[in-house]
This record gives structure tokens, C-alpha cells and sequence, in this order.
């Protein structure tokens, strides 16, 4: 793997509806969150890695470079990732390969998304491909095909998912409700998600993510500089990710090769055998409720075809033996490129004791997983506080 | 298409010229891209083309290394620091540079031939990017003697404002 | 900062790029055999999979996809969505729509492209869901007039 590497601070901004900001500013709200939280100044850093969606999505080209002021990247080199929703854990990845390779030894990990100053439908179905893929229905669509298909393989009950993807709702935005960084702070009951209008049959308005502004910043640094500059860094103890065929059609879906094989990668990386019993908090990537369900599976949280069962369960419920996105996840907070590394951060946050409301008591050990594309990118970082 | 262009031409002021391709061996599909955009201009922009609006030209000076910046910023790149200090500049300045666009492409806001320079208003520690006109652009040699005696330009104002840069049409050798 | 006259503005603007994309040999021949109502996939020598929509080489061998094959034009649903909102470009009229991915008889993976369910009443939600189903079978139905792109198949109709 290379050197030790570890987080030493993290920054975000309230996401939610930022009219109040230009996009620059936003990006300098995160970015000078973390440089306080790090307690280093910009002179300290050896380079920056910036990553969101495709510049379509804001309508400003190269934004890497609109952004230069606020990245504070003048005078300093600059990599730019972009695997669409998993961008912010593609962007982890760089930083930590950066530095475990020996070629720096502080980097600033930053992403960012203003989805309110454009249609974000619209552009990612537009910017696909035009002639060979599904047209119409949005980001959606593809996740709620991917959704049926596990259920149709498994042969599970249309109701008992129901059920289950509810309450995976109500857990996630009771977590928004402790997170007064997260967009959306609601309050919902069971009945509420499972009678919300149809947005792409079966997922509902309450099984999917919001359109959010919002920018994350991570500093990572090697392990002596860790150690001299932080108090209580949080160790990288393994990262995974995996790519897969273009057409959807390709591959099952409900047996998500990416995510089995990367998650074994950096379950193999940390040194875990049991992920359920030795993780303490799990950051899924989880913009539809239903698709948090395949995830516990693939992610190998719990044996394939019985997530409904372990959730109704309250396995991943706040107080059960895993519990999910206490931050809320992506279900209460989107901004498409940061979100991968909000989840980062959030694990951080966890195995440093530094979440607030929303802490899960004594957590040593927590995952942070990301998604991309129509299904083809899959990240995975997990972190420690223990070397 | 003709449908999505009808909801532009309310909401641009940019002439749509019909784009042709050129041909190719096998067979091509058209796929042009129409999406709306909402930018949100914060405090520091939106103030800065309100000065637009009245006809001034706004910047911001660094309390920390004094320089004075324009358009306005919210921060100093430099310091890091919030730049409080709101400056009313003078409209006049000295040339930096400047090139004569002579090509079209899509898309393109104003009709070539038109000069963009580099402006350093007095005052100012940067220089502005605007448009250099106010005189005969067709011959590019006569453009380049023109430009050769030209040191000072200064601001000439749209009789239309709408709070955007456009609000200066362009800068007038003086 | 001193003295806001109001609150910040947004600014609105259309950004509007014109492309045009070049197909290709084989998909210039896929949608050819649109255009004659048949379904062409292509075989991987190595592996032996027969895929559609019909690539130039085999995403999983690497190898390039040579032998054309014309494909059955029935199949079952792998899975489908039933989509019912808006955004830029959707009007009210044009949803709700049912997205599938279809695999077809004799090809080795599913087909997400122009497979949209039709031939019955969309608009009864409580329909769709009985008759749609995984597993269910369909066969494409074609437009009078075709022009080689993907909307030359019109919809999937659900076949007992």
C-alpha cells in the first residue's frame, strides 16, 4: 500500500440551497473550514486534488481553474478527478496515493457541486450518450431499474422491500435531523415514505436524494507529519475501487461485481474478516433507499437476498449493531461530487469523536462508500483510529 | 429543437446562427445540448454590477497588502482575507495588451472583428479584461498603427444597462 | 460588507453547444438493420456472447466482435421503472413512461436501449403493476416509417 496516511482535518459547508454564495465563495466556505480544523496554513500543503461532475452541470468549463483563488492552489500542483458520483471518493483515492507513494506529504482533498445553478436531470440525461442508452427519467431511472432487478432476482416481496427502504428513510433523515450541516432536516414516519408521490416506480419522493449546493474539503498527510501536526488523526486502513461494463444490460446488477470486489479489497486491506461485527459505523452511499439495500449486501454487511430482513431487524438502525449514515447520508444531503468525500469525512469525523449530536458512541472503525455513473464505478474508503 | 430555441431567444440576447458541419464518411448523429442555468451571484458580484448599473466601476482593496483589486473579490488570492473595502475606480486606464479577433464559432457574443485587451484602470493592482473599440476595425493593418499610438483608453457605457459586464460596451482610446 | 442594496442575485442563461458525433462502422450497420426491422448483435470469438446493441469489440475479452448475428425479436423483462416526473426537456404530455431492460432470446446480456413498454394504458398505475412484471415476455413493435435511430422500435408489447 505505501505509506501511512491519514486524515488531519476535515471542512464542510451547510448544505442545502446556497443562493446566497457564488459558486467560489462556496468552495472557499469548505476550504477555510478545514484549514482551521487542521490548524496548518496553505504554505504547509504540498498539493491539491479537486474534483465534481462533469462542468456541464454548473455550465462552467474547466472549473478547477475558476476555482484556482479558492483552492489556493496557485503556486502548487493541481490534479483534477472526476468519476461522477463517486468523484469525492475518487478524489480520497488520489490524495492517498499521492502521498503513500512518497511524492507529498500534506494534500488538500477538496469537491464541490452547486446543483441549484442548473437542471441536474436534465444535463446528466443530455450529456449521456445520445443513441444507445435509456433516454428518458433522469439519474433515477437507472437506479430504480438496477432496484427491481434485485428484487426480481432474489424474489423478494414488492412489500416487504417496501418496508424496508422506508425505514432505511427514517434513519437517514432522523441522522439529518443531528446534522445541522445537512440539507434536508425532516422528520418522517414509515406511512410518509410509503405514500409519497412516484418519481420512477418503485422509488418515491422520500427514496431520493435532494438536489443540494455544498462543498467538502479533507486534508490528508503522511504518517509523520500526521503524527507532529494532529492530535487524533484518523487512519486510512484501506481503500477499494472497481469499474464496470458501459451498458447497463451488461452485467447482473443485483450481484454488484464493483462493489463486492472493491470492498473486498479494502476489507482485505484493513485487515477485516467480519465487517458486520468489527466495523462500528458504516457512510453508504445511499441517494435512493432502495439502493442502500443492495449495497449492505454487496458491501458484505449481511447475506445477499436478506438485507430487508436485517433492516427490519434494525441491524443498521442508530443503536443497532452497524448503524448507517448517522449523518443523514446522501438521502438528506447531494451535492453530486462532494458527496463521495462528505462520506470520508464523515467517517472521519466518527473515529475522532468529533461528530457531535450525530457521534456514535466509541467508534474505532468506519467505512465510507461511494458510487458512480449509471452503475459502473464503485469507491471505498475505510478509516481507523488506530494506526 | 425549434421549441427549445423558442425558450432561449426570451432569455438571451445573443443571435442563433444556423451551424452547419461538415460532412463525414459514416453516419453522424446530431446531438446539440440545451440546458438552463441559474448562477447565483453572491453579495460581493451582485454589488459590483449594481455599480455597473449606475455607472460605476466598483473594486475591493486587501487590508492586508493594500493591493486593489477589480472586478470586486470577495477575497484577496494572495492574503486569503476578506476584502471589505469598496473603492469607486476612475474609468480611465492604460492598455496592457490586446488582440484582434478576426473568426467566428458559435455562440460567440459579439460580431468579430472586435479587439479584447487588457486594462489597467488607475488605481487598480490587476488589469480588466473588456472590449477596445470606438474606431475602423476592418483593416487589420490599419488597426495595428492605430493601436501602436494608443496608451490610454477609457470606459464608454451601454445606453441599455442590465447589470451585467456588457453595461461598459467597450473602452475608447482617449 | 458594507452597505447590500439587496439580496444577491442569480443570473439566468441557456447554454447551448451544437455536436455532432460520429457513429462508427458497426453502429452505422446496427441501425442499418433497424431501418430493414431487424435486430443485429454481434459475437465475441472468444467468449462466445452474442450482445446488443452490437459493439466493435467484446467489452469483457477485449477482442474485436466480428460475426454479425440478426437477433430474435422477443424476450423477457430483466427489470422495469415506471417513470412519472419532469425536468428541462420532459413535458407533462410526454410522461409517465415505463423504462425496461430486455433480454432478448439468443443474447448473452440485457438491452437497455428503446425498450420502452407499451401497448397498454400507462396511465393506470394499478395495471402496469399487473402486468408488468420481471419475467414477463415481450416483442418489439416497430414504426411505420423507420430512419436508423433508436425510436425505430415504437415500444415492447407485453405478449401471454
Amino acid at each position: 500500500m505505501g505509506r501511512a496516511v491519514a486524515v488531519i482535518g476535515t471542512g464542510q459547508t451547510k448544505h442545502g440551497r446556497r443562493d446566497d454564495l457564488s459558486y467560489p465563495d462556496l468552495v472557499r466556505e469548505a476550504v477555510k473550514k478545514v484549514f482551521e480544523d487542521a490548524g496548518i496554513t496553505p504554505k504547509d500543503v504540498d498539493g491539491v486534488v479537486y474534483g465534481s461532475m462533469p462542468s456541464m452541470m454548473e455550465g462552467m468549463a474547466y472549473n478547477h481553474f475558476y476555482f484556482a483563488d479558492a483552492l489556493r492552489v496557485v503556486g502548487k500542483p493541481l490534479l483534477r478527478t472526476e468519476t461522477c458520483g463517486s468523484t469525492g471518493q475518487s478524489v480520497a483515492h488520489t490524495a492517498i496515493h499521492w502521498i503513500a507513494s512518497g511524492m507529498a506529504d500534506v494534500v488538500l482533498a477538496v469537491a464541490s457541486e452547486k446543483e441549484h445553478e442548473g437542471d441536474a436531470q436534465a444535463t446528466m440525461m443530455t450529456i449521456l450518450e445520445p443513441f444507445l442508452m435509456v433516454t428518458i427519467g433522469g439519474a433515477p431511472v437507472a437506479f430504480s431499474l438496477q432496484s427491481r432487478e434485485w428484487m426480481g432476482y432474489y424474489h423478494i416481496d414488492d412489500d416487504k422491500a417496501r418496508e424496508a427502504a422506508s425505514i432505511v428513510s427514517v434513519d437517514s433523515h432522523d441522522g439529518g435531523l443531528k446534522n445541522p450541516l445537512a440539507h434536508i432536516r425532516v422528520k418522517l414516519t414509515k406511512e410518509d415514505v410509503s405514500k409519497a408521490p412516484i418519481i420512477t416506480y418503485p422509488v418515491r419522493l422520500y427514496d431520493v436524494c435532494p438536489t443540494s449546493d455544498g462543498a467538502c474539503a479533507v486534508i490528508f498527510a503522511s504518517e509523520e507529519k500526521a503524527k507532529k501536526i494532529c492530535k487524533k488523526p484518523a487512519w486510512v486502513k484501506g481503500i477499494g475501487f472497481r469499474g464496470e461494463e458501459y451498458f447497463i444490460g451488461d452485467s447482473n446488477k443485483a450481484v454488484w461485481q464493483s462493489t463486492i470486489e472493491a470492498s473486498k479489497e479494502a476489507y482485505k486491506e484493513a485487515g477485516i474478516t467480519n465487517p458486520l461485527k468489527e466495523l462500528d459505523v458504516a457512510e453508504v452511499y445511499n441517494p435512493f433507499s432502495y439502493q442502500e439495500l443492495m449495497f449492505l449486501e454487496c458491501l458484505g454487511l449481511c447475506p445477499p437476498g436478506e438485507a430487508p430482513d436485517y433492516v427490519i431487524k434494525g441491524t443498521f438502525s442508530p443503536g443497532g449493531e452497524l448503524p448507517c449514515d448517522p449523518s443523514g447520508g446522501v438521502l438528506c444531503t447531494n451535492p453530486i461530487g462532494a458527496a463521495g468525500l462528505i462520506r470520508v469525512a464523515e467517517a472521519a469525523l466518527q473515529v475522532t469523536g468529533k461528530a457531535g449530536e450525530h457521534q456514535v458512541e466509541e467508534a474505532k472503525l468506519a467505512l465510507s462508500h461511494a458510487m458512480g455513473g449509471a452503475e459502473q464505478f464503485n469507491g471505498i474508503t475505510i478509516l481507523g483510529s488506530e494506526l | 429543437m425549434a421549441e427549445k430555441y423558442k425558450l432561449i431567444k426570451d432569455l438571451v440576447r445573443m443571435e442563433i446562427v444556423d451551424f452547419t458541419f461538415p460532412k463525414k464518411e459514416y453516419r453522424t448523429g446530431r446531438h446539440d445540448t440545451v440546458l438552463p442555468y441559474n448562477w447565483a451571484l453572491g453579495p460581493t458580484w451582485t454589488r459590483f454590477f449594481d455599480g455597473l448599473k449606475e455607472g460605476k466601476i466598483f473594486g475591493t482593496r486587501c487590508k492586508k497588502c493594500n493591493k486593489v483589486l477589480v472586478p470586486a473579490r470577495t477575497f484577496c488570492p494572495s492574503c486569503y482575507e476578506d476584502m471589505e473595502e469598496w473603492i469607486e475606480l476612475p474609468q480611465e486606464g492604460s492598455v496592457e495588451t490586446w488582440c484582434l479577433v478576426n473568426y467566428k464559432y458559435y455562440g460567440q457574443v459579439k460580431k468579430p472583428p472586435y479587439i479584447i485587451g487588457q486594462i489597467r484602470l488607475d488605481k487598480a493592482n490587476c488589469s480588466l479584461t473588456h472590449f477596445i473599440g470606438g474606431f475602423d476595425l476592418s483593416d487589420p493593418d490599419k488597426v495595428r498603427r492605430k493601436m501602436k499610438t494608443v496608451s490610454r483608453v477609457k470606459a464608454v457605457w451601454s445606453k441599455e444597462k442590465h447589470g451585467d459586464i456588457y453595461d461598459i460596451a467597450y473602452f475608447k482610446p482617449i | 460588507m458594507a452597505e447590500q442594496k439587496e439580496k444577491p442575485r442569480k443570473v439566468g442563461a441557456m447554454g447551448m453547444v451544437p455536436y455532432e458525433m460520429a457513429l462508427g462502422p458497426t453502429w452505422t450497420k446496427f441501425f442499418e438493420g433497424f431501418k430493414e426491422k431487424k435486430i443485429l448483435g454481434t459475437k465475441c470469438k472468444k467468449c462466445g456472447r452474442v450482445l446488443v446493441p452490437a459493439r466493435p469489440f467484446c467489452p469483457r475479452c477485449f477482442e474485436p466482435m466480428e460475426e454479425w448475428v440478426e437477433v430474435a425479436q422477443e424476450g423477457t423483462i430483466v427489470t422495469w421503472s415506471y417513470v412519472n416526473y419532469t425536468y428541462f426537456g420532459v413535458t407533462p404530455d410526454m410522461i409517465p413512461v415505463i423504462g425496461a431492460i430486455i433480454k432478448l432470446d439468443g443474447v448473452d446480456c440485457g438491452t437497455g436501449m428503446s425498450t420502452q413498454i407499451g401497448g397498454l394504458d400507462i396511465k393506470d398505475f394499478e395495471l402496469v403493476t399487473k402486468k408488468v412484471k420481471v419475467g414477463a415476455r415481450v416483442k418489439a413493435v416497430w414504426r411505420r416509417k423507420r430512419q436508423g435511430n433508436f425510436r425505430d422500435i415504437d415500444y415492447w408489447k407485453i405478449i401471454e
